[in-house]
Order: C-alpha cells, then structure tokens, then sequence
C-alpha cells in the first residue's frame, strides 16, 4: 500500500469566544495558515473533506458553509460528522484509493454559540426512546463513568487531580490554548462541585476553533516544503451504544483500536516506543483510563502513572504537552488538534512544549459518542 | 495505487410514509440483514461499518454511536458521513474510496431516514446561514421551484412538460416493491394538484419516506471471489461548490452538475452519455430536475429535455431508461435516497432488479442530489476497469 | 419482516417534546458586521469585491469562491436591481424561528443589486403578483427602524 504524510498543518487559537468571527472565516483562518505551512495555493490540493457536527453548529449540513473556505468550488468533496481524527482518516482513504493525490481536511467547533444549551446538545445523543427523558448529556453520564472506573480501580479524586494539574501547567507553553493555568492538587479539589465526582477543574471547556490538515501520499508529498509526517499506523473501533450494554470501567474499543494501529506500525512496546502521545482528555479521570487503554500502564494503575511523573513533559511517556482537551476543548475538532501537535512534535516545532529532540513516533487519539464509546489512534512518524 | 473496487450485496427496506412498525435501529437492521444475505455474508465477514443520515431528521446526535445494535458496528470501526441529501451517494463514493484505498477490504455502508420522527421542513430550513437566509427562507421546495422558474423562462419548457416526469417515475415504481409510492398518476392530475411554490406543485414533488438501504462494498482482493457480478465503480466525481443559497445562479444549468458531469465523462472516457449509459438512476426529487438535469449531464442540448421525455426515450424499453425504481418521486427517505440509487444501479448490473431489470446493462449511472444544489455522480459497470 | 403485520400488536410511539427555546448567537463575522451595520445605519448594501475577477458580492463573503481570493475592497450597489429567479409559496409551513405558520401567498426571489455580481435573496413586494417576472426591475426597501439584522431589509419592491 502507498503511505500518506501531513504535509500541512493550520489551527486557530482556541478561545472561549470567537465573537470576532463567523464559521467560514475562522476555517478559513485555519486552511489559510495549512496552506503557507505547507507553502502551496489551493490548486496544489486536489480534494476536500470537511468535519462538523449538525448538533453542534445548530445547522442541518453543517458542512455547508465551510465549503468554499475549504477550497471545494472546483473540487471533488465530501463531508464526515465525528471527530476530527475520523475526518482525517477518511482523507487518508480519498488520498490512498488512487483517485487524488493530496487531500485537504478540516474540523471545526463554536461552542461559544450554544453554550447555555451545550447539555441539550449531548443529551441527544442519547437514545430518544430508552435514555434521553431522564436528562443526561455528556458530563453526567461522564460522571457514571468516572465513579465506577474510580471505585473499581482505587483511583482517587487527588489522582484525576493531578492530571489537571500537569495539563494547564503544561498549556502554560502553549500558545493557543485557551486557558493555561499554574495550579495545585489543592484547587482543583476545592474547585466547584459539577457532577459527582466531577469538579469544575476535572473539565474541559466548551471552545471555538478550527483546524485543518493537507495529507500527500509518498510521491505527491515532495511538492511540498514540510518535513513529512507519515502515518504509520490508524484504526478506530465503536462499543455498543447504551451505557447499561457496556462496562463503562472498560475501555475495549480503544484498546483493540490502539492495537490494530500499534500493529500497523510495528509497535510492540508502546510505553517504550511512543516518544509523545496528545489523547483527548475531556475529563481528568479520561486521561488515566485512556493511558491504560493505549497500554502505557497496566489496568487499574493510571493514577500511579500520572503521579510518578510518567506522563510529564519530561517524563518518559509524556501525554499532552500541549494541555489537552482540558486546557480548550473543541468539540469535534479536538482530536485533529491532537493530531496537528502530534506533528509538532515530530518536526521539532512544538516550542515550549517540545519533549525532546528527535521525536521519532507520536501518537495523536481522538474520541467519538458518549463516555468514550469510539476511539480513533494514530500513529505518526518521522521516516 | 488504488484497488479496483465493487458492490457485492445490497438491501433495502419496505419504504412507507410512516414505518411505525420499526424503531430506527430495527429499520437499519432491516437493510443492513438484507444486504448481508444478497452477499451471502454474515457481520463477522465485515471489516467495518459506514452509516449516514441527516441529524435532525430524527433528533439524534452521533448516529454513528446511536445505531451499533442496529448496523452492526460493535466493537467495528464505524463512522458518520454527512452531506445533506447527497449523503446517500456521498456514502456511495466514501465507501468506494475506503475499500479502493486497501484500508478496508468489505465495508458495510448505511444509508437511512425515519423523517416521520420529526418535523422535516424545520429542519431544513436549518440549513439555511442564520444570518443571512433563514429569516425568508421556506424549506427544501423553494430552491427547488427558483431553479424551475429560471429554466422555464429560459427555455420554455411547461408544466406539463415537468408533469411527464412524474409520470414516468410514477409508473416505474409500480414495478419496485420497496417503493414508496406504487401508483400511477396521469398528467392531468399532476396538472391539477394543488400548487406549493410556483411553479410547483404537489405531484411534481417527492414524498417523504421512512426507508433504510445497505450496500457492501468489496476491493478487488476479494469482491470476485464472493460475488459472481460485482458492480464495480468505474469513477466518481462530484461538485458541492455553493456556500450560500444566493451563491446558485441557474439559468446556465445546475454548475455543480454540470461540472461534476464534465469531470466524471473526461475520466471515464464517456463521450455520448445517452448512447453508452444503458441506465440511469437518477436524483431526481421533482419532476423539473428530469428536464433540467437530465441535459446538464450532457445526455441532450440544453432546452431539449421536453423533447426527449415525451418521446420515451427515458422510459422502460427506451435507449436510456431513467429511475426504473420510481426513483426519488416514488421513495424519499433522504439519508437513504442516494445510497438507493448505488443499490438499484448495482442490482441492475448484477441482473437481479426483477420487473425494473433492463436488459444487458453494462454501465450505468447513480447520481445524487442535495437541497444545497450540490451534485455526485458514480458511474458503474459490470466489467472489471482496466 | 414485511410492513404490512403491523395489525397485530399496538404500536407505541414515544413523543419527545422540548418547550426549552434552543438559542444560538451567531456572530457575524468581521464583513457581516461591516454589511449589517451599513444596513442599519445608513440604509445602504455594502458588498464586497473580488481582487482577482471584479466580482462584487452582496452580501459579502470573505473569500470569491472560484478565485479563492480574500475580499476587502468595499463597493456598495443597488439600491435597484434585477430578479433573476423568484417563487411563490402558496403551501403554509411553520416557521421554525417564531413557532407560527408563516402566512401565505408570499414571494420571494433573489435579486441581483445594480453593481454586483452576485445575488441576494428576500421578499419581493407588490400587489400584483403576474408583474413578477425574471428580468423585472425591483428596488430595495427597508424598514424605517432598523436592528442590523436582514428583517431591516421589508423586501425589494416591482418597479413599474
């Protein structure tokens, strides 16, 4: 099979409000910042994916008007609701099926707009019939999970903690996140109670944002002026869907996806093998089951693994250097954004946020449905 | 490069105006079991799961996540793609692409829609820039009727010409048993029913249908050892080139069809659509689109649609059979319309579209449509492409 | 499963109502804000033109489509122009933005403005319905208090 590489990066700032902007001009920020990354026109891409959300943007075919922003007037498009990192791996299908051979993909978020009714928003996830009367949304039923990964486990509140800590510490290097912060175990327990066990510091916000990567399979790729990223490895993979079908303490879809991606890219000791990882913690206690589920650690020891410094800037398996989800969350974007530091890391352009020269394989994570029922890897690499 | 890539199995659904019967999983079960019994398969020989819909029409975000039990996906890597009413044949392409591209060697692909859960018309007008449009805007017709009103300024063309449309279409559903509408009208009561937005009326349009539709796509690794006559993809291209509903100036024809046909006959080295193509499918949810789109594609002169409806040739037994399902004026369940079109073309070539069958297809053509005016076209055959 | 055995067993339905208004704020943008606020203050349309075709666009956009080239150079057009489509909705449907049938017959159309290339859609007022043709000349009229919103605009008027 040909390989792919991102040959272009683009993000805006992630902010709480972008009252400056409407939804075009802010892809727009982003696909024009992707294309002088990747030191190209418009016409150097041969195809369009867009990634958006209905529910989010308040608009049936969301993906409407970030078109002609994207580049599509003359081109062939298509559009993927979910996260980015699904947006991403169907261009990679469109740039290795033998139809094109460069591929401009977006995923963008506003969060800002809908914020009183966020809940309502998630809350439609849920089943009409069976689940969505009783109220829940996203955070609620986070906390379900939360409380029975902690009990089963051990996991303490102080645990989760520390992964706020660590991630607003780390978005202090970060010059788009949203909202970088130095704070102790201490504040975010005493930060205000949301949902059982879930504060206000174990939360992600809801942000504005947009991002775009340009994909090139191996002979299109040196047109452009980047050090390519490869993929070196992707699989994503959905559990059932009623939180009372699956054990919300388990996390097997990621664990067979990571699988089949570390798999793909000859990886057998991830822990050893994986230089940076930026996985999509929307919430504290996420980051240790999706650290678990990746197998960086064994079941049931995430917290050690954050609290032993493991997962630190200069730790020996760092997990988002850039602050994560927690430090700016862009719903449906987020796992592109993951992506796009991921490649930073790889080119030696992460900044402050740089774990270490010669960053060889990262891996970038990105999540779909409630509770973390799909979750999307990829490997990326240097050569 | 790429794999050669095909339809081994489709599937689809009883369509009815309101299928109370069935949940939405159930009704996505229903095409998903059909299309895995046409290929002789079963969900275990399935890599991974694609499924489509639009959001609003039942009120459920992530349907992707929503409907495992229903499609299949558990523990699969399952995805959403979503493009308005394009999305059954933005299906049709994606999941071409996804096993052309050796990632997935058979790919389940889900298209379906219970609009009887909800209000369709305020959903649509959802799709309309909230600051620029959605205060005058009146739903999915009214694009529609602008775009008619142009052509017939343009060329002439009448009512009645529109009304042999649905006709046409009306009379071929009579043959598919999953249509929605199986009975006949005539022109005169196309002509005399009551009218939305001039100048159309109620039986130039489409209904709306509660329908699921499944295909399997297969790579050429596998898709001749597990099906005697794959539909193989000979090309796609498509055009979703309008941000804004003021963007679409008609009066030279739908741009975003009329370039996706240019790009998808220089590819495929069509040179005289009506002549090569031995079916259509088309997208065709008003009587209008039969005349207007018809000749975008190249298949006559702009203006000469009229002539070519009236004197058959797009009926069963004509050179260039158009819609032998009924197409979109009989059955309109959006999210699963165009991935319709794919399963009827690819039932055509594989000889098992009982009554709608037209003899010896080798290349026909499915196209999609979407209330934005955006356009797909995926051309099939029953040979291999080089 | 065919559909027809749907005698047999009662049906249920589940009717999930939400009296919640679900609000957006949507913002403008940075050439919206420009178009809305001339609208507003000033009575004007002020559009956009393209640097590489000399389109002008009204509304605004930020970037030509087919050119893919940013746009900033401000032109205003109209205030009478052309229809170059229209329709006529006769059907009632309920507005989702008011929760109330909007009343119908009304037309509306899009028009292209004296000076731009491209085409804005709204109403088109007149009491004679059969003066609306493609081609017919119309002017813009707004109302006389004015939010920065697109309702300031009433509608563009058939000019005799």
């Amino acid at each position: 099979m040909d390989r792919v590489a991102i040959v272009g990066i683009g993000q805006t700032k992630i902010e709480a409000s972008k009252e400056r902007q409407n939804y075009p001009e802010m892809v727009y920020e982003a696909v024009k910042l992707a294309l002088e990354d990747a030191g190209v026109g418009m016409d150097e891409v041969d195809n369009v994916v867009t990634t958006s959300n209905d529910f989010w943007d308040g608009r049936t075919i969301s993906c409407m008007p970030v078109g002609g922003v994207s580049g599509a007037f003359d081109k062939n498009i298509s559009g993927v609701e979910g996260d980015g990192t699904f947006g991403a791996f169907y261009a990679t299908c469109r740039t290795l099926s033998g139809s094109y051979g460069s591929t401009l993909v977006t995923a963008h978020g506003k969060g800002s707009e809908s914020r009183s009714i966020a809940p309502m928003i998630t809350n439609a996830a849920f089943d009409p019939v069976l689940a969505r009367s009783l109220g829940l949304d996203m955070t609620t039923a986070c906390a379900l999970q939360a409380r029975k990964y902690m009990q089963r486990y051990g996991i303490t509140e102080e645990e989760c903690a520390q992964v706020s800590v660590k991630n607003h510490g780390n978005a202090l290097d970060n010059p788009n996140a949203q909202s970088p912060m130095k704070i102790t175990v201490e504040d975010v327990m005493k930060s205000e109670k949301i949902a059982e066990p879930l504060k206000a510091l174990d939360v992600s916000p809801i942000s504005d944002g947009a991002c775009c990567l340009i994909l090139a399979n191996e002979e299109r790729a040196k047109k452009f002026r980047t050090k390519p990223v490869w993929l070196k490895g992707v699989s994503f993979c959905a559990d059932a869907f009623q939180l009372g079908d699956r054990d919300l303490s388990e996390c097997k879809p990621l664990e067979q996806a990571a699988a089949k991606a570390y798999r793909m890219a000859g990886i057998t000791d991830p822990r050893k093998e994986i230089d940076v990882a930026e996985i999509c913690d929307a919430f504290t206690y996420q980051e240790l089951m999706w650290t678990e589920g990746l197998g960086f650690c064994k079941k049931g020891e995430g917290g050690k693994l954050v609290t032993s410094g493991a997962t630190a800037k200069d730790g020996d398996i760092p997990v988002n250097p850039s602050g994560g989800l927690l430090s700016g969350h862009v719903a449906i974007a987020a796992g592109m954004y993951r992506m796009i530091e991921a490649v930073r890391q790889i080119r030696g352009e992460a900044g402050g946020m740089q774990v270490k020269e010669g960053v060889k394989t990262a891996l970038a994570h990105g999540v779909n449905g409630l509770c973390g029922q799909s979750h999307c890897v990829w490997i990326l690499g240097s050569e | 490069m790429g794999k050669r890539a095909a339809i081994i199995g489709t599937g689809q659904t009883y369509c009815k105006s309101i299928r109370r019967d069935v949940n939405g999983q159930e009704l996505i079960n229903e095409a998903v079991t059909r299309a895995l019994q046409d290929a002789e398969l079963t969900i275990d020989d399935i890599d991974g799961v694609v499924i489509g819909n639009m959001d609003h029409f039942e009120g459920i975000n992530y349907v992707d996540c929503w409907s495992i039990d229903g499609s299949g996906g558990y523990m699969k890597p399952t995805m959403k793609l979503c493009t308005g009413g394009t999305t059954g044949t933005t299906l049709g392409i994606g999941g071409y692409h996804m096993v052309a591209s050796g990632m997935f060697d058979k790919l389940l692909v889900i298209g379906w829609e219970k609009n009887s859960e909800s209000d369709t018309t305020g959903a649509i007008v959802t799709a309309t820039d909230p600051i620029l449009d959605r205060g005058v805007m009146a739903g999915a017709l009214a694009g529609l009727a602008i775009e008619a009103s142009e052509y017939a300024a343009a060329y002439g063309a009448t009512s009645k010409d529109a009304a042999r449309v649905s006709v046409r279409d009306r009379k071929h559903a009579c043959n598919n048993p999953y249509a929605h509408l199986r009975k006949e009208v005539t022109i005169e009561e196309v002509l005399s029913s009551p009218v939305i937005s001039d100048p159309l009326r109620l039986l130039d349009m489409c209904p709306r249908t509660d329908g699921a539709c499944a295909v399997i796509y297969a790579n050429e690794d596998v898709a001749e050892k597990l099906c005697p006559q794959p539909a193989w993809v000979v090309g796609t291209s498509n055009r979703h080139c309008y941000s804004r509903f003021a963007d679409i100036k008609g009066q030279t024809g739908m741009l975003s069809l009329t370039t996706a046909a240019k790009e998808l006959w220089a590819k495929t080295g069509v040179k005289e659509p009506l002549k090569e193509i031995d079916v259509m499918e088309m997208y065709q949810p008003y009587s209008w689109g039969g005349l207007i789109w018809f000749e975008d594609m190249g298949f006559c002169k702009k203006g000469e649609g009229p002539k070519y409806i009236w004197d058959g040739v797009t009926d069963m037994g004509g050179e260039c059979p158009v819609n032998p399902s009924g197409g979109v004026i009989s059955t309109n369940p959006i999210g699963a319309t165009g991935l319709i079109r794919c399963a009827e073309i690819a039932g055509q070539i594989m000889g098992k579209a009982g009554d709608r069958q037209v003899p010896d297809v080798e290349l026909a053509l499915a196209t999609g449509f979407g209330g934005c005016f955006w356009s797909d076209m995926i051309l099939y055959s029953k040979n291999k492409p080089a | 499963m065919s559909a027809d055995n749907e005698q047999e067993v009662e049906l249920l339905a589940v009717h999930s109502r939400t009296d919640v208004e679900q609000v957006f704020h949507y913002s403008a943008g940075r050439y919206l804000n420009r178009f809305l606020t001339e609208m507003r203050d000033n009575a004007k349309i002020v559009g956009v033109k393209c640097p590489k075709c000399g389109i002008v666009y009204a509304p605004p956009k930020e970037i030509c489509d087919p050119c893919y080239a940013e746009m900033t150079e401000p032109v205003e057009v109209g205030p009478e122009g052309t229809i170059r489509n229209f329709t006529i909705l006769r059907a009632p449907f309920v507005d989702p933005e008011t929760g109330q049938a909007k009343p119908v017959p009304y037309a509306f159309g899009n028009v292209e403005l004296d000076g731009a290339g491209s085409l804005i859609q709204n109403y088109l007022l007149t009491d004679d319905d059969s003066k609306i043709k493609v081609g017919a000349r119309v002017k813009i009229e707004f109302h006389e208090k004015r939010t920065g919103n697109m309702r300031d605009i009433k509608g563009f008027r058939l000019l005799d």
